[in-house]
């Protein structure tokens, strides 16, 4: 494996980095999104993106590597193009995430933190990604994808594997690539904000119930 | 009865709550920083608010502990690391209602004399640090953040940052450490971070719905706010009903409301089945049962029946669901989320994990039950921080409420629960 990245690559991680440093009070503060940097350029935390950040921030490679592999969303190697999560925690394992783990993992053939030959899918055993009322829960590219049974979650792989266009339940139209996720956190936007609902159904289930009933919060003090 | 108080929840259901235009003018901020500081603090202490991350410390009385004319400078930082398991309340309070957290942030800043704040959220919620960094953009954009916000002389600039897959995270300390570029490891305390938090200057760490609540505080009054919840109590609050329920969702309520209205309203337990077990905050706050439905879901009547209030995540479970596989599965969550810097919750949650894995299997020994209880009795207060003592609550509480479903499982030589019954699709 060549050392380092091209001389084009470098320039451009460069003055990104430097704009990331240039948001926080002292450098070292940008380490964590300079790792999604680097994740979003290679599709992993790799050898030489460990040591750009080290050299960006002036620090040992050794002090880049005891926090990169503290933090479960840098991966030590390539995942897919398309990052499967099914949450395991308690309440979604109970309300079903189990079976669609033991089923998802068996059709797509790869394991926990395994991508499947085609460099597509990779899945990955996660915890609770707070989203419990809409249990069992799926992270694609850490996009919501909520409500999910064995079928619709096999369905969902097999359709990321072809190619095929999906939509997160709460999320942009376009689901977008493990890279360019990593581009979003290290605090590069899409513009995809505007995308998607303000709320899942769940979520305003409360509000609901509040109309249906007339009530409301209390009016504001008199005095004010 | 109690009646349901939408304020944080109020603009869900509109199509652009997430937008400025959609949310409104920032009337809070601009009437706040016509106000003097220490007043501001004075009102959210006379509000009663008290932190929506789990903890419940009064958020008025933390801000009053910033030195003033120390010559440092002051930090905020908002927790938006929501990773309890079943907390799931600022993840959905950010993604349709990022401004009413923004806003919150320029008046806590104002009041505690902070020119930076940042909001620490956690990375597996891309859609969510979209939503917040388009709501910040916007803020910038209409002179609400930057220099002399509003004309006011006050100056604030505000960071989103994305953290990386770590509960440790959502702990304060750890949560700064991680901010400044280090593995997320909890500090010894003191100092507190109001003397010594970000980069050892004076900081402000608020939960999310927490620094949410201030704009409706400063707009309506203190006496507004206190006339909702109880006596120690007070405002409102989100509860997250997930799990065997027919309808869960988020549900804003006054403090004080029990599980069983907050059921009613959900259309009970699912069809058919009965409640079995509840956490009343999260996985960190001790299980309980049927006996607990009418308790009032406040800080001091949970803490008095021996559970706590924390993030008012309630996890309904029916007869369908196996207490043992269920603390199973949190102890491994805790094993695999312990940062590994204390002895006791490092090598405690790792051998919880392995003779909880026997006992599910059906071969363990009642003996076994003693020395889990040990184990989780070595842990509580023998760690820096509270992750240690979550470990324990599920441990504790599962076999005080549940010894025998225990015994069970190697009567029989293994569960005696069928899987299936437990997912959503076993009804459909």
């Amino acid at each position: 494996m060549s050392r380092g990245f091209s001389p084009e690559t470098r320039e451009r991680l460069e003055r990104d980095a430097k704009e990331i440093i240039g948001r926080y009070p002292k450098p070292r503060s940008a380490l964590l999104p300079l790792l999604h940097l680097v994740q979003a350029e290679e599709g992993y935390v790799s050898d030489r993106g460990e040591e750009f950040c080290a050299e960006m921030l002036g620090l040992t490679k050794a002090e880049v590597v005891g926090v990169s592999t503290f933090y479960t969303m840098y991966k030590r190697k390539p995942v897919g193009e398309y990052h499967v999560g099914v949450c395991i925690n308690t309440l979604c394992a109970v309300m079903g995430g189990d079976q669609i783990w033991d089923e998802l993992s068996e059709h797509a053939g790869v394991g926990h933190d395994e991508s499947t030959p085609d460099g597509k899918v990779s899945l990955e055993r996660i915890e609770c990604n707070a989203a419990c009322d809409f249990a069992p829960v799926m992270m694609v590219n850490w996009e919501f994808f909520d409500n999910q049974n064995p079928a619709s979650a096999k369905q969902l792989v097999d359709d990321l594997r072809a190619g095929k266009q999906v939509t997160p339940t709460r999320g942009p139209k376009r689901l977008c690539t493990f890279k360019e996720a990593s581009r979003v956190l290290a605090g590069f936007p899409d513009d995809l904000a505007g995308d998607g609902p303000a709320a899942g159904a769940p979520s305003l289930e409360g509000l609901r119930i509040a109309k249906e009933n007339g009530w409301t919060a209390p009016a504001k003090e008199d005095s004010e | 009865m109690t009646t349901l108080t939408p304020v944080l929840t109020r603009n869900w259901d509109q199509p652009d709550s997430f937008t400025l235009r959609g949310y409104g003018d920032y009337a809070a901020a601009r009437k706040a920083l016509g106000m003097d500081p220490d007043a501001v603090i004075q009102a959210v202490k006379d509000s009663g608010l008290r932190g929506r991350g789990g903890a419940g410390f009064p958020t008025g009385l933390k801000w009053g502990f910033i030195p003033q004319n120390d010559g440092k400078p002051h930090y905020l930082v908002v927790n938006a690391d929501e990773s309890e398991p079943g907390t799931c309340k600022d993840i959905p309070l950010m993604m349709a209602n990022p401004h009413a957290l923004v806003e919150g942030i320029v008046i806590t800043s104002y009041a505690i004399r902070a020119a930076h704040a940042f909001i620490y959220v956690r990375g597996e919620v891309l859609h969510v640090v979209r939503r917040l960094r388009a709501a910040v953009r916007e803020a910038y954009d209409a002179g609400l953040l930057g220099t002399d916000v509003l004309g006011s002389g006050f100056d604030l600039e505000l960071t989103v940052h994305t953290g990386a897959g770590a509960y440790i995270c959502g702990e304060e300390t750890a949560l700064l450490d991680s901010l400044e570029g280090y593995r997320g490891q909890p500090r010894l305390k003191p100092p507190f971070p109001a003397v010594a938090g970000l980069y050892a200057c004076p900081t402000v760490i608020n939960n999310v719905e927490s620094v949410a609540s201030v704009p409706s505080i400063v707009a309506n009054g203190p006496s507004w706010f206190s006339s909702m919840g109880t006596e120690k109590s007070k405002g409102f609050g989100i509860f997250s009903l997930s799990g065997h329920v027919t309808r869960p969702g988020q549900f804003e309520a006054p403090l004080g409301i029990t599980l069983r209205e907050l059921l009613d309203m959900a259309g009970g337990v699912r069809a058919g089945h009965r409640l079995k077990f509840w956490t009343p905050g999260g996985s960190s706050t001790p299980i309980f049962t049927e006996e607990h439905l009418d308790v009032p879901l406040d800080f001091e009547s949970v803490g008095a029946k021996g559970s706590l209030l924390g993030t008012r995540a309630l996890q309904i479970f029916d007869e369908t669901t196996c207490v043992v596989r269920s603390v199973l599965r949190w102890t491994e969550f805790y094993a695999h989320e312990s940062c590994g810097k204390c002895t006791p919750c490092r090598e405690g949650t790792y051998w919880l994990k392995h003779v909880l894995k026997r006992l599910e299997k059906g071969e363990g020994t009642e003996e076994d039950l003693t020395t889990i209880t040990d184990i989780a009795d070595n842990i509580v207060g023998r760690a820096f921080c509270a992750l240690g003592d979550g470990a324990a609550a599920p441990i504790h509480s599962s076999i005080k409420h549940f010894r025998d479903e225990y015994l069970k499982h190697f009567e029989v030589g293994g569960c005696p629960f069928d899987r299936a019954a437990s997912t959503v699709w076993e009804n459909a």
